[in-house]
């Protein structure tokens, strides 16, 4: 029995010593890391939304996910807000202890462009052809996605800039066509809104992990106001995870299982859930650095091609070809010449609008009304 | 007579109301229903459903055609008279319930030329591979393979087969062939040896599978396919291939390097030759003051400096940020990274798991890039004047990135089987044979992406009834069914580039159609919402119309059955 175990050990053990650059590849399956953080909130008492999104950009950015790779969407900036006491700075500490805004903040998304469409758009790719690079997930099928909202929430949706609302059915058939076009490996969804377990209640495309701060019914709270700024400034449950992301360094073996214990009820008010049934690891195998951070996996070079020849030279088409030097001149930003001597405007007749011209319909029913119509002749 | 008009009024009163009734319901049902439902339903272009869900059911064919010749001293004659022959073979592997694949090897088997022995009695193998290579061109695809005698010189002892760096392959027939045996003997003797070199010069089941990833999620099969599969680049229709050269010190080291010289001498060919596969476009650029991220470990025994290979991971990042890269365009990129140490931590050192010094001081990482390290410290004495200036030589950089190149491409391919003497790649770094693997590689890839792409697209579409559909979407998408259809018929007839080129544009106006901006599905409607927008309109109209109908349903029935009564 035991010479069967360890012949078994033996076995299980060989296949690992000749193919040590495949090892590593197998823990996680992913060559790339994205993230999309997104604030939906705007005017200045949601200071900390902005804040919350901040601190997770701040944290991942620190755990190697580079700016080409985060899509950064905030609804207001309170950074240069006209009611911001310090001027370019977001805090996320009391005392403003942390400042989260930096000197190196990339904002893809700003002000009104954050929208339900352009976050469905960046999400499922559908993006117009004149989209610049950095506001494209050009994610592919090896890629962790980590994706955070935060703002204002209830049972079942998600409201973006006050106006509008993201409803849990139509992010869960985002992340089915995000599937369909295997756009991600795996995908780790935080939330943290009132009643964010609800926006992860419908998802069903596999490979997903979903975290919120709170459970259907139950409100998510802010941790503490500044009496300075005069706002509230983080959010209890991103404030917890920003403290654990702290500890948190690249090479750092911390899994999944660690990300659930952030900010038991105690510290929260609220409960913070999660949901796994849909990623096919197992959660304890999971790293944290396989979301937050960006760890490459590296293969040493083992060939090299020998290259006799010379480097021929690069001619220089300058003798050829006659360069025929085109002035190119800027147009005026600002014509103004134009604007100094203006000319008046040559005004396109319209007819008359439906204003006047109901008016001038009631009066003329009013007058025949009173004189009767024979007056009718003396008019026409 | 007053009575009689007032009960003839009345009469006639109650008429009226009913066939006001009548009259409204007919309008609202005959005219309004349909008014509304046209007025409201969203524009839907015609799909060819029903060719999609033909092509969800994707039963691959690959045919290939080998030419096996036979020189002098391999056949006898009587086995030569029943050559020239042709075999057809046909093997079938199913991947899953959807997706089945079959590979067709069509074998001509005939004796060599005049020519073609005089070719074959060059002193070296290489020197006949290119000396076949003048008499016949052989077309995309197809391989010759040239069976040479047990005493042929042409290979060394313990090898079998030799692949030469275009199309042809030299195949030593072994010892148990002697004479006396018939022509199906030899033949048999010759099969495995030939189907391996056919699974490494043209394609093979792990390599064909792997590119149907999109379709079907593999479990972990062969560990090292796995990892080709999550290095190479997905096809694509375009690449950006970026050089930049890493200077931490230009106090001390001015580095010249004659970038545009060497992508031009060395790159440019292979690119060119792989102009049928994808579209390049390469740019390079200079960094200073960019350091590794990573500090070096003194090695005393060595006087040099080392990078671990556990800390190279960590050195791609913190660089990534200052990289750039084109912002026109959604192409993948590859970074190829020239790092020279600055003139305190020189020479830099890169060692592998066992802590031995690896030749090419470079390391790649999948689907990125890769790095290398230079040491310049061999240039200059203690006493040199600083800055130094450096001229890099380009050639050994250039192999080193070529090679990572390939890898990184899928053109590399793994290692041979025993007995089996590979030529290195030509000037142009890539052999034809190589071109040919990839291009069957990435044919299948993009026919599977594409069907894939379209058949989930005709889903959503159909499961959600509120996307509109325009035109343009629907014209796509009937010219990539249209591509994928002739696609899959040029692979099933063994014309490698035609097909290529059909599933190159399969993909691309699948991509297009399946991410035209208009297809947002944005229009989600809850039914309680629903309800709550129509009930408002139509209830207080529905009423009367609903209370009449019932009314004179109700009177109906009362004079049938004062009928009943009056007949009793």
């Amino acid at each position: 029995m035991q010479l069967q175990l360890f012949v078994i050990i033996l076995f299980l053990f060989s296949p690992l010593v000749p193919q040590e650059n495949a090892g590593q590849f197998f823990s996680s399956g992913h060559t790339n890391n994205w993230a999309v953080l997104v604030c939906t909130s705007r005017f200045w008492f949601n200071y900390r939304h902005v804040a919350n999104t901040l601190s997770v950009y701040r944290s991942v950015k620190r755990l190697g996910i580079p700016d080409s790779h985060i899509v950064l969407m905030l609804a207001d900036d309170m950074a240069c807000n006209h009611r911001n006491p310090k001027p370019a700075t977001v805090f996320s500490h009391k005392n403003m202890e942390l400042n989260v805004y930096g000197d190196d903040v990339e904002v893809d998304y700003r002000g009104y462009e954050v929208t339900v469409e352009n976050f469905l758009r960046v999400l499922t790719g559908r993006l117009p052809p004149s989209t610049p690079r950095s506001k494209r997930l050009l994610s592919d099928d090896r890629s962790n996605i980590l994706i955070y909202l935060t703002g204002h929430g209830g049972n079942g949706f998600l409201k973006f800039q006050d106006s509008e609302e993201i409803s849990n059915v139509e992010l869960a058939d985002a992340f089915e066509q995000m599937w369909q076009k295997r756009r991600y490996n795996e995908l780790l969804f935080i939330i943290d809104t009132c009643q964010g377990a609800s926006m992860y209640e419908r998802f069903y495309s596999p490979n997903l992990m979903a975290l919120a701060s709170s459970q259907v019914g139950e409100d998510s709270l802010s941790h503490q106001p500044d009496l300075a700024i005069g706002v509230h400034l983080m959010d209890r449950y991103t404030f917890y995870l920003l403290e654990f992301l702290e500890d948190i360094h690249p090479s750092s073996k911390a899994n999944m299982n660690d990300l659930f214990k952030v900010c038991p009820k105690s510290q929260c008010v609220s409960t913070p859930g999660h949901r796994t049934d849909l990623f096919l690891r197992d959660p304890g195998s999971a790293l944290i650095t396989d979301f937050f951070g960006s760890v490459r996996k590296v293969e040493i070079t083992m060939e090299t091609i020998n290259l006799t020849e010379p480097i021929q030279q690069v001619e220089q088409n300058f003798v050829n070809e006659e360069r025929q030097k085109e002035t190119y001149s800027y147009v005026d930003q600002l014509p103004v010449s134009e604007i100094i001597h203006q000319k008046p405007k040559q005004k396109d007749w319209h007819p008359p609008d439906g204003f006047i011209l109901g008016l001038w319909t009631l009066i003329l029913l009013v007058f025949f009304k009173t004189y009767g119509m024979k007056h009718l002749k003396h008019i026409f | 007579s007053l009575c009689k008009s007032v009960i003839y009024g009345i009469i006639t009163y109650r008429r009226r109301g009913q066939l006001a009734a009548l009259s409204i319901a007919a309008v609202v049902i005959i005219v309004g229903v349909p008014l509304w439902w046209r007025t409201t339903e969203t524009y839907r272009a015609w799909l060819p459903v029903s060719q999609i869900n033909e092509l969800s059911n994707l039963q691959l064919q690959l045919s290939a055609e080998v030419e096996v010749v036979f020189a002098r001293g391999t056949v006898t004659p009587e086995q030569q008279k029943k050559v020239p022959l042709t075999q057809i073979q046909d093997e079938e592997h199913t991947v899953d319930e959807d997706t089945a694949l079959r590979y067709r090897y069509e074998t001509k088997y005939r004796t060599a030329t005049i020519m073609e022995e005089d070719a074959l009695n060059q002193p070296t193998a290489a020197e006949a591979d290119l000396s076949l290579h003048t008499l016949s061109e052989s077309p995309c695809g197809s391989l010759v393979v040239y069976v040479i005698p047990e005493s042929s010189s042409l290979l060394p002892e313990d090898m079998d087969v030799y692949v030469g760096q275009r199309r042809t392959a030299l195949l030593r027939i072994g010892a148990q062939m002697r004479v006396g045996k018939t022509l199906d003997q030899l033949l048999a003797h010759l099969e495995p040896r030939i189907k391996q070199v056919l699974q490494v010069m043209s394609f093979s089941h792990t390599d064909i599978s792997a590119a149907l990833s999109d379709r079907v999620r593999l479990s972990p099969g062969n560990k090292e396919s796995i990892a080709d599969s999550m290095r190479t680049f997905k096809s694509s229709p375009g690449y950006e291939i970026t050089f930049s050269l890493l200077n931490p010190d230009p106090k001390s080291h001015r580095l010249h390097w004659d970038i545009e010289g060497a992508v031009q001498t060395y790159i440019q060919p292979l690119l060119t030759k792989l102009a049928s596969v994808a579209n390049f476009s390469i740019d390079s650029q200079t960094l200073y003051y960019a350091m590794l991220g990573v500090n070096p470990r003194f090695d005393s025994s060595l006087s040099a400096y080392t990078l671990h290979s556990d800390s190279l991971a960590h050195v791609i990042n913190p660089v990534e940020a200052r990289l750039g890269s084109n912002a026109a365009s959604s192409n993948p990129v590859l970074n190829f990274l020239l790092y020279v140490p600055d003139a305190h931590h020189s020479p830099l050192y890169i060692h592998d798991r066992k802590k031995q010094e690896v030749p090419s001081n470079a390391f790649h990482s999948p689907r990125w890039g890769g790095i290398m390290v230079y040491n310049v410290n061999g240039f200059y004495g203690p006493e040199a004047v600083f800055p130094v200036d450096v001229n890099i030589n380009m050639a050994k950089v250039m192999g080193v990135f070529l090679a990572q190149l390939r890898l990184l491409l899928g053109v590399q391919s793994s290692t041979a089987p025993s007995g089996f003497l590979v030529a290195p790649c030509g000037s142009n770094g890539l052999a034809d044979w190589e071109l040919d693997r990839l291009m069957w590689s990435r044919s299948v890839e993009n026919v599977a992406t594409a069907t894939t792409t379209i058949t989930s697209l005709a889903q959503l579409l159909e499961q959600i009834g509120n996307i509109v559909i325009n035109d343009n979407i629907a014209e796509q998408v009937s010219s990539a069914v249209t591509s994928l259809q002739l696609a899959v018929a040029e692979l099933e007839t063994g014309n490698l580039r035609f097909a290529l080129q059909y599933s190159k544009e399969a993909i691309l106006a699948s991509e297009r159609a399946f991410f035209d901006p208009s297809l947002l599905h944005l229009l989600y409607f809850p039914d309680d919402q629903k309800f709550a927008i129509y009930i408002p309109l139509f209830l207080p109209m529905c009423v009367p119309i609903l209370l009449s109908l019932l009314k004179i349903v109700s009177d109906a029935r009362q004079k049938r059955r004062e009928k009943q009564a009056k007949k009793d």
